[in-house]
């Protein structure tokens, strides 16, 4: 006789440490195998959109460095290319460098703290994140000598960056590209072919390509799932129409697939960070812009980056004073999390945190 | 470089398919009237020139007189883009069609739409809040909305 099974609906978070934060998932299971999702937000919820309507577009920087607070440098790079574009400020060339240099660098730290929570997730606790965020910590050392700050950087401007590279920032740069590849080989040896991660990974959550752009998916998700949609490429920003690199693209769109695209797309990113160090010209840092900003009235602007997640938007609506009239956020994290119930609908539970771990979401901007 | 549409080009397209839809146009931007919205939606989406099979972005911003609701669009297949927009009239009980049968990548945004500046879509598989909790007073996104918790 067949065993009867009822189906058991479970809370997990919003305090799970594998949840990344505090995102609830309230999940119905029939013995281990998920029958529903419902992801549940909002415990991070601090209303930056509204907040951004009371303060002036600078104040309203260093709202956008909270929200992936795991890569600010292209928060600020999103919304500082929505300004400009609401003002029609031409940003000079050095800046342009700059920001695609730091933004490369956010971006390699962003899928280091990726990769490594995902080995995290799947069981090897503390010492491959450890690996991942002694890297890390190399770049947040570089950012600090850039602004001061490690993590809400602020470091770019309507109009161009808040200031030029210190004379040791150079030296200090070199060091770490020279020791990049090898500190990034060492966790590609230990772990890409490891048999635990091939076996928990591979054609686990797999998300195929028509699902992907249906749901609106972007970033290094959308590419493991075999679209070479990189908005660098597709609608070049600042300087990076002058960048050589490649597109990373995952093959089946599983959880292996999305995890080898962000290692990949770290080496590209060391590519695009050397070229800029080659072609960095001189020059001023940062377009001469009144203290105050105030947009045209009516003036609206969508201003994009293809950020770590995916791509990052700020829709501006000015009304000619101070502050934005409206300021919207087009979160890659909160949309990449729409298909999480379609992928998770059959597996069991410890397949769900490592495809949450492979999604890599941040409630800062998750919830925002 | 992604290619954006004019609005008056995107509506030449529209008024082949649709010649009794009222637009308007300025710039980049086209406003249709927000009971077509789906239709529209569809039609953009499967018209072998246009083919924006990728929803960026569903915003809405509160002018007072009306709310206008915002569909940023992208076409993989030909790389281009456009955003259309519709207002909707009317603070009490604002709504417009839900587009997530066509972009089922609309379904959180729609949410997120609602709860925070209360505009409803009808045809929504699952409308509720998304960021506060059931029971909240009022849409805080708005323009007119006034702290109502005491600390």
């Amino acid at each position: 006789m067949p065993i009867r099974t009822e189906p058991v609906t479970i809370n997990i978070g919003p305090q799970h440490p594998s949840t990344h934060g505090v995102l609830r998932l309230r999940v119905t299971f029939d013995g281990e195998v998920i029958v529903d999702v419902e992801p549940i937000f909002g415990y991070l919820h601090r209303g930056s959109e509204k907040l951004a309507e009371e303060r002036n577009y600078v104040q309203v920087l260093t709202l956008t460095d909270r929200l992936d607070y795991v890569a600010s440098m292209t928060n600020n790079q999103a919304y500082c290319l929505a300004v400009e574009k609401l003002m029609g400020v031409e940003v000079p060339e050095r800046a342009q460098y700059l920001r695609v240099m730091t933004a490369e660098l956010q971006r390699m730290a962003s899928h280091l703290v990726a990769a490594g929570f995902l080995l995290q997730d799947l069981g090897a606790l503390a010492t491959p994140l450890m690996y991942c965020f002694r890297f890390r910590e190399k770049i947040l050392d570089l950012f600090e000598m850039l602004c001061g700050a490690r993590i809400t950087v602020s470091y770019m401007r309507p109009g161009g960056v808040f200031a030029d590279a210190p004379e040791d920032f150079w030296p200090a740069l070199d060091r770490l590209m020279g020791e990049a590849p090898e500190l990034l080989g060492e966790l590609e040896q230990l772990l890409m072919e490891n048999e635990i991660v091939l076996v928990r990974t591979k054609n686990v959550g797999v998300l195929p390509l028509d699902m992907a752009i249906a749901y609106s998916i972007s970033g290094p998700v959308l590419r493991a799932s075999g679209l070479p949609w990189d908005w660098r490429k597709a609608d070049p920003y600042d300087v990076y129409d002058r960048m050589q690199f490649d597109i990373p693209i995952g093959d089946r769109g599983d959880n292996y697939d999305r995890f080898r695209v962000r290692i990949e797309e770290v080496k590209q990113s060391m590519r695009i960070v050397s070229q800029c160090v080659e072609q960095m010209p001189p020059g001023p840092i940062r377009t001469k812009l009144p203290l105050v900003l105030r947009p045209p009235a009516g003036a609206e602007a969508y201003g994009r980056v293809e950020a770590p997640k995916g791509e990052l938007g700020f829709y501006m609506v000015s009304d000619g004073s101070i502050a934005p009239y409206r300021c919207k956020i087009r979160s890659p994290s909160l949309i990449n999390l729409t298909v999480l119930k379609e992928l998770l609908v059959g597996w069991k539970l410890a397949d769900m945190i490592v495809t949450l771990g492979s999604i890599d979401i941040n409630m800062g901007e998750v919830d925002r | 470089m992604t290619r954006a549409f004019q609005g008056e080009e995107l509506a030449r397209f529209i008024q082949r398919r649709f010649p009794d839809a009222e637009l308007e146009w300025n710039g980049d931007s086209l406003w249709i009237e927000p009971q077509r919205v789906r239709e529209v939606a569809r039609f953009l989406k499967e018209e072998p020139q246009l083919v924006f099979n990728f929803l960026n972005a569903v915003s809405a911003v509160d002018y007072i007189e009306y709310f206008e609701v915002l569909y940023h669009l992208t076409s993989f297949e030909h790389n281009h883009s456009a955003v259309v927009k519709t207002r909707v009239y009317g603070r009490d009980n604002p709504s417009v069609p839900s587009v997530v049968e066509v972009w089922p990548g609309a379904d959180f945004q729609e949410r997120e739409v609602w709860d925070l500046m209360g505009v409803a879509f009808e045809g929504h598989p699952n409308l509720k809040r998304i960021m506060l909790w059931e029971g909240f007073p009022g849409h805080p996104l708005r323009r007119d909305f006034e702290d109502v918790i005491e600390y």
